[in-house]
């Protein structure tokens, strides 16, 4: 009798049972991950990593990009005929370019992405060289990881614009890397003095060119010499547009120079000074003009003229300061002396078009609301003048009268004797 | 001319019993010995109210209780009113002179004992105006709108908010909504010109008409031949109007050189700016509730806190009752150093809240 | 003179002194000042016809910079004027037809949404109304 109903049970039972084991292997289908997670070290990595790579999240696994048989445990088995393995360096970018040069491929998954990147691989630097059999030569990889790919998007990708200097630093600031190439290796460590990096890295603005803003992403290379102040102009359009329109676009077009770089740098874009005009110390126009020549009388003006203007301005600031600390309300003159700081700024842009007649008319213009801003400060002086002068006003009655109050109570206190 | 004004008093007296009030008044005495100095507060208190009264009023011509437009009126008032930089300059320097003269006077009353019956009521009373002061102070001090002020005041109900069972429910009637709004400005400024005012109006001519009626209160055993009786009018308040112009002088001058400032103007998105606290007379509340013990047994250190609070005013506000030897014209140590207890309290736990405001 | 007669006229006209050294202030601070009234929920920014259509004119609105655009379908719009970059000043371009922020770029159509550029989010619309003569801008309800 018991015997029955154990067999009923068992028999009951398997149905559910081998189901579960059934989808328990399929869970378990990935017998690379589980089989690597128990090695050491660099055998270890793809698994762990590939926990967070964007391509698992597609539903992609192991052996869509390294063949194989994903649902055996054995080695030998799983390595099957459609094994790929490593691939070799010289053969990664056509590894990646299977899958992402393929448009309808890759529209299954994002149709936004774009499929030149091999394409345009082959134009870069990093392209030709490979081609030529350097594997040193940076491929996808080394860029984006190689396990725990991140989409660009994500804060913690090697290719998300904080973390592109370090990414491109890797190998272009490794002196013993790079040293049978004939390019510098200080190219991060400049940047990393720049305006731009402390926008990027400390202010956290995204908009802040990176590497490859100016040198391309895919196709990355230098850009030539002529065309540097076309990728400055990309985001400082108003100095590009004041530059070309100046006697120096033509002169040093003439004379090979590249555009802004000239004067500001490739890398280590420092924030300009007022110091780089003029002829003084720092200044960057003695750097070809002669004493004797037009041109130097002319940065001269101009860097005395910006001089004075904003002497008036701090002047003016200085006022309104002094008003506040002795409590004058002076917030509306503020705000016009912002006018002022704006003018200053356009005058600082004007530079750019070395037209002498431009800057003095901002010039002029700012020196007009530096004129109205200080005859506010001077108001605003004077209330405070004012108001000292009320106060003593007040407190000299108030005085009198508490000395009449003291005459009046010792009179009192006679006429009562206590 | 003598005529006219015997004329004016006849008909005035025939009504309004101003003979009868000139009596009672020649005959108020002040009694002068070697603590009287003391009795100057009080005086001084209802001198700097009446300050407040008319800067007060005189800034609600000006002044615009919206979220949108009350920090723009107190610029307007600073920059464009004439003399109402000065204005508002005296309105928020004597309402902090004023609440540490309430302060001043109040200790010098519990020292003096004067709260032992019959003038328990006065006590009662001045708790009560102590009250309804601090509360001039907390919704007048939102009022500009400023980064400060908000701050502060969103601190201040969220301690209101705390306590248990009423809390949330005084919370959301205090501020007008689940946050400091512009329903909040609307209502402290109810509160600031009209509920508080007539409160005010009730128990304040309460402690003055008891004043009138009781005399002032001597020091407990104070043999008869060091007091000597002066008459109030018109020795006393000579002496007061002195003193009221040495204040006015001093007021003067900290609007002067110490114009009391605009500020930022409140952004109800911004996150707390670090060292935030509420006006120096809620500091040593605001620094117990800091330096209490997060639990203290099985219970909230902060609701230990709030209840201690709660429980000390009570004990404060029933000391004519408590207090049985001054009762029986009786010194009582005992009461005399729990008020120094109190009042060092005070002292030291505000000057943390200044010394040390990183706690 | 006696000296009761002395003191009480030194008290009485101290005390005058005094109380006119409080009441000046007092009356002075009565009569409205020239400006008639607290700047700005609202502000007139411009008069009627000032503007042809696609122009633009900045003011002041508080304590910050505004501009009203007329479209060129002849539409009045408002504007803050400050970047929501980096805080510059934008400026109305009649050729382009949009806003436009000259420190790096940044553009904005005219309901003052992002077109290109590093500006992270539009610019603060303000509410026009015409009454008369005036164009008044004030903040969005």
């Amino acid at each position: 009798m018991k015997k029955i109903y154990i067999e009923r049970i068992l028999s009951g039972l398997f149905i559910p049972l081998s189901l579960v084991f059934f989808l328990q292997s399929k869970a378990l289908a990935d017998e690379c991950i589980n089989c690597h997670r128990e090695l050491d070290d660099e055998l270890k990595v793809p698994a762990e990593a590939f926990q967070m790579d964007v391509h698992q999240k597609f539903g992609l696994n192991c052996t869509t990009c390294h063949g194989g048989n994903a649902e055996e445990g054995d080695i030998d088995v799983a390595k099957d005929k459609s094994f790929k393995g490593v691939p070799l360096r010289k053969d990664i970018p056509e590894f990646c370019g299977s899958c992402h040069s393929n448009s309808l491929y890759m529209r299954k998954f994002n149709p936004n992405l774009r499929f030149d990147q091999l394409e345009l691989y082959w134009t870069s630097q990093h392209g030709q060289l490979l081609k030529t059999g350097d594997t040193k030569a940076a491929v996808c990889t080394d860029c984006h990881g190689i396990h725990g790919i991140l989409e660009p998007s994500h804060p913690k990708s090697w290719v998300f614009p904080w973390n592109v200097p370090a990414t491109c630093g890797h190998c272009h600031s490794n002196k013993e890397y790079m040293k049978d190439y004939s390019i510098s290796v200080s190219q991060t460590e400049d940047y990393k003095q720049s305006v731009h990096a402390k926008a990027l890295l400390e202010k956290k603005d995204l908009s802040a060119p990176v590497c490859n803003d100016c040198h391309g992403n895919h196709g990355a290379a230098p850009p030539e010499v002529t065309s540097i102040g076309f990728v400055c102009r990309q985001c400082h359009p108003s100095a590009g547009e004041l530059f070309s329109e100046s006697p120096h676009k033509a002169a040093y077009d003439e004379l090979g120079i590249s555009e802004c770089e000239a004067c500001h740098g490739n890398h280590k874009i420092l924030p300009p000074s007022d110091e780089m005009l003029g002829t003084g110390e720092g200044a960057v126009c003695i750097e070809c003009h002669d004493p004797e020549s037009e041109a130097y009388k002319i940065a001269t003006t101009i860097k005395d003229e910006l001089d004075d203007f904003k002497s008036k301005m701090l002047n003016a600031e200085n006022k309104l300061e002094r008003a506040d600390k002795q409590g004058v309300e002076v917030s509306d003159a503020k705000f016009r002396l912002q006018e002022a700081h704006t003018a200053l700024i356009q005058v600082r842009n004007l530079t750019h078009s070395f037209s002498l007649d431009k800057i003095e008319e901002k010039i002029k213009e700012g020196t007009n609301i530096i004129a109205e801003v200080s005859e506010a400060g001077d108001s605003a002086l004077r209330e405070a003048t004012f108001r000292k002068r009320g106060l003593i006003i007040a407190t000299f009655f108030i005085f009198l009268l508490a000395i009449a109050l003291l005459f009046k109570i010792k009179q009192i206190e006679k006429k009562i004797p206590q | 001319m003598r005529n006219l004004t015997q004329k004016i008093f006849v008909y005035l007296d025939s009504r309004l019993m101003l003979s009868k009030i000139g009596e009672f008044a020649q005959k108020k005495k002040v009694p002068e010995h070697k603590h009287s100095f003391w009795y100057y507060f009080g005086g001084i208190c209802l001198f700097l109210f009446i300050i407040q009264v008319i800067t007060g009023i005189l800034l609600l011509l000006y002044y615009k209780p919206t979220m949108d437009s009350a920090y723009e009126s107190i610029q307007f008032i600073m920059s464009q009113v004439k003399f109402g930089w000065l204005i508002r300059s005296v309105h928020s320097w004597t309402a902090n002179i004023l609440i540490g003269a309430i302060f001043i006077h109040m200790f010098s009353a519990f020292f003096i004992k004067a709260y032992r019956p019959p003038r328990d009521l006065t006590w009662i009373t001045g708790f009560f105006l102590l009250l309804i002061f601090m509360a001039f102070g907390f919704s007048g001090y939102l009022l500009p709108w400023n980064e400060l002020s908000f701050f502060a005041t969103r601190v201040g109900t969220d301690i209101a908010g705390t306590l248990p069972l009423i809390g949330k429910t005084l919370k959301t009637f205090i501020l007008g909504g689940p946050d400091v709004s512009g329903a909040t400005i609307t209502r402290f400024f109810w509160l600031h010109i009209a509920i508080l005012p007539f409160f005010t109006l009730v128990f304040l001519g309460l402690h003055i008409l008891l004043v009138q009626i009781l005399g002032m209160s001597k020091p407990i055993g104070l043999s008869e031949a060091k007091v000597r009786e002066v008459p109030f009018f018109p020795n006393f308040i000579l002496k007061d109007a002195l003193g009221w112009m040495l204040i006015l002088t001093l007021v003067g001058i900290l609007c002067v050189f110490f114009p009391w400032e605009l500020g930022k103007k409140a952004d109800i998105f911004a996150t707390t700016p670090l060292g935030i606290k509420p006006e120096w007379y809620f500091t040593f509340m605001f620094t117990t509730l800091k330096l209490v013990p997060a639990h203290f047994l099985f219970v909230e250190g902060e609701m230990l806190a709030i209840f201690g609070f709660l429980i000390g005013g009570l004990i404060w506000l029933l000391v004519p009752y408590l207090d049985r030897k001054a009762g029986m014209e009786k010194k009582s140590p005992g009461f005399s150093l729990l008020g120094l207890i109190v009042l060092l309290y005070i002292i030291i736990m505000t000057a943390l809240t200044y010394l040390y405001p990183n706690l | 003179m006696k000296r009761r007669t002395f003191t009480n006229l030194f008290l009485g006209g101290s005390l005058a002194g005094t109380i006119g050294s409080f009441l000046y202030p007092v009356i002075r601070y009565l009569l409205p000042p020239k400006q008639s009234e607290a700047g700005v929920a609202s502000i007139t920014a411009a008069k009627s016809g000032e503007l042809a259509p696609n122009t633009s004119k900045i003011f002041k609105f508080g304590s910050t910079p505004g501009i009203l655009v007329n479209t060129p379908e002849g539409e009045l719009r408002a504007f803050v004027a400050i970047c929501t970059h980096l805080t510059c000043t934008v400026v109305y371009e009649s050729d382009s037809e949009s806003l436009f922020c000259p420190c790096h770029n940044g553009r904005f159509d005219l309901s003052g949404n992002v077109i290109s550029g590093p500006p992270p989010a539009p610019l603060e619309a303000l509410e026009v109304k015409i009454v008369g003569e005036d164009i008044i801008v004030s903040k969005k309800s």
